[in-house]
């Protein structure tokens, strides 16, 4: 099926001074007449990480699908590891390694039957594929549940097998598609572990999620997906600059004091309510000791400080009324 | 690899995983046999004496038992490739269809490997429930070695046919409870054939549905192979049907499988 409705132009999204380990132009696509993806341009360098954000339903998983070749775009042009998304398909797989956001892997059969079960689909010798499951299966800490169904694994045990199967053809490109939903705040620590070492193998990875945190962990580019079109792209730092939100949160018990402090700090927001300052602040160290001095010199103590950074709720806030 | 070497390796991986499946949860694949053994002893030898006057020509039970076998050796089959659309829809279900379709393998090897393990079931199937029909006395001391061998094509060709039909029914299907109902014609059409009396002896509106079927020329097929009766032309119809079913069943299932994913 033709997949190149856009001509690409010839300087296109593969220019430039690293090798693109993914680039697309336009992508689109609908489902119906809901528009899903309405024209996304990627550049994706080689040995980097890249975090699609998003809300649920912004088409993060709809491009992954598409970039991963399960899905035809109905426009637009990518590239995936140097080949061409619609006409190298077979040579973009061979490149590639996708972890989707629902366990795919076969819980019938035992971890370790799933791990043979990819090594013969790549084609390695017996021997070779025992060893790369006993490998992967050790590295993933699942040696113990090797011989158990996959069904009865927890959450956390299924997504672990899921991406020690992705990784049986040592694929260049990686894509995970939400890798922490669902996982519990150890599980969610080991899987940022286990891309951290991804990446430092050489891997570009391609992950999506709707934690500002997650990419700001793990990313070295994030690109802000709303509403199918990508709202904004960046570093992380780069993309907190753009969100107002991040404030230091000074709280009274005493309305006596929260006055004094209140006529003291003028350029603070008032939260009379809860007797609750806001003070405009980036969150980093050094603003916050200058803070800290301040509030000294002012003789201003408050009973609770809290720091608030950016959120994801704030970025969307501030992207899409940026849009309208 | 050149690309008929890949569809041959990446089938075989795709039937071992099948077999695994079938082997590791037999309850399916058993249960559906429960129909036809069931069948087989409720005919024989609650309604077998009744029955016998039926197929006329002085009949006893043990005739009758003669008669029925090859139609419950079809209704088998049918049996058996429900269980296979229910597989397949289990499958395309699951979120390692998707892994599947995102490696570089054979395109076609996920289906390949389903058709080659439900045929191979079908058979392991015809096998136990012959079995029992031995048991309790069906013979066909008569037929040649290469009527058996005939007998032995014909069911793997029936097999291979409702196979690619249930693979269809499995691919079209949204769950596996819908797979097992859109499937069951495969086990009620034999129920409408020539399977438990003679077509002749069916009511005269009734007789078009029961004579232009694919079950009743496979079975009187197998029966004249196996019991020596008249085949005449049964043969040829019934190698017909199951090769346009096949085909039918392929070029169905192919274009349900390149469908992109929901």
């Amino acid at each position: 099926m033709p997949l190149s409705v856009m001509p690409m132009p010839s300087s296109g999204a593969s220019g430039g001074s690293s090798p693109a380990a993914v680039s697309a132009v336009g992508l689109r696509k609908s489902y119906g007449d809901k528009t899903v993806l309405d024209g996304i341009d990627l550049h994706i360098p080689a040995g980097s990480v890249f975090a699609l954000l998003g809300p649920n339903g912004a088409g993060k998983t709809t491009a992954v699908k598409i970039l991963s070749t399960l899905v035809t775009a109905d426009g637009g042009q990518a590239r995936v590891a140097g080949h061409d998304l619609a006409t190298e398909a077979q040579s973009v797989r061979a490149a590639i390694g996708v972890t989707g956001q629902f366990s795919a892997v076969d819980g019938l059969i035992t971890g370790e039957e799933n791990m043979l079960l990819m090594a013969d689909l790549h084609h390695l010798s017996r021997r070779a594929g025992r060893r790369v499951a006993a490998e992967l299966l050790e590295r993933f800490d699942l040696t113990e549940a090797a011989k158990k169904p996959a069904a009865t694994y927890s959450g956390g045990m299924k997504r672990r097998l899921d991406i020690a199967m992705t990784l049986v053809g040592s694929p260049r490109i990686i894509f995970l598609d939400e890798p922490t939903t669902g996982l519990d705040p150890r599980s969610r620590h080991t899987m940022w572990q286990i891309i951290r070492e991804l990446v430092t193998g050489g891997t570009t990875v391609f992950l999506t999620t709707q934690y500002l945190e997650e990419a700001d962990e793990l990313a070295d580019r994030i690109a802000v997906l709303n509403d199918g079109r990508i709202a904004a792209e960046g570093t992380a730092e780069e993309l907190k600059r753009i969100v107002p939100g991040g404030h230091v949160r000074l709280r009274f018990t005493d309305p006596a004091a929260y006055q004094a402090a209140a006529s003291a700090l003028r350029e603070a927001t008032r939260d009379d309510e809860s007797l609750a300052l806001h003070i405009p602040s980036d969150g980093s160290q050094r603003e916050l000791r200058s803070l800290l001095d301040w509030l000294d010199a002012a003789g201003v103590e408050a009973d609770e400080l809290t720091l608030h950074t950016p959120d994801l709720d704030d970025v969307f806030f501030a992207l899409t009324e940026a849009a309208r | 690899m050149s690309s008929l070497s890949l569809a041959v390796r990446d089938s075989a991986t795709m039937l071992r995983r099948n077999l695994l499946h079938a082997r590791r949860y037999p309850s399916m694949t058993l249960n559906l046999l429960f129909t036809p053994v069931m069948l087989l002893l409720l005919f024989v030898y609650i309604f077998g004496d009744t029955m016998s006057a039926g197929i006329g020509g002085g009949a006893d039970r043990s005739a009758y038992l003669a008669y029925l076998v090859p139609g419950i050796l079809m209704l088998t089959i049918g049996g058996t490739t429900i269980g296979s659309a229910v597989s397949v829809t289990m499958d395309m279900t699951e979120g390692i269809m998707s892994r599947f379709r995102t490696m570089a393998i054979h395109r076609g090897s996920v289906l390949i490997g389903h058709v080659v393990g439900s045929v191979l079931q079908c058979v392991m199937s015809v096998v136990l429930v012959g079995a029992v029909a031995v048991a309790i006395g069906f013979r066909s001391t008569d037929a040649t070695a290469l009527e058996w061998l005939a007998a032995f094509g014909l069911l793997v060709l029936v097999s291979l046919a409702l196979t690619w039909i249930a693979v269809g029914m499995g691919l079209s299907s949204p769950n596996p409870e819908a797979a097992s109902n859109n499937a069951l014609p495969l086990m009620v059409l034999p129920l409408l054939s020539s399977a438990f009396v003679p077509v002749d002896a069916m009511p005269g509106w009734f007789r078009p549905i029961a004579e232009y079927q694919p079950f009743t020329p496979a079975i009187e097929t197998l029966r004249g192979l196996l019991l020596g009766s008249g085949i005449g032309h049964n043969g040829w119809l019934a190698v017909a049907w199951c090769v346009g079913l096949a085909v039918l069943g392929y070029v169905w299932s192919r274009s349900l499988f390149q469908r992109d994913p929901k």
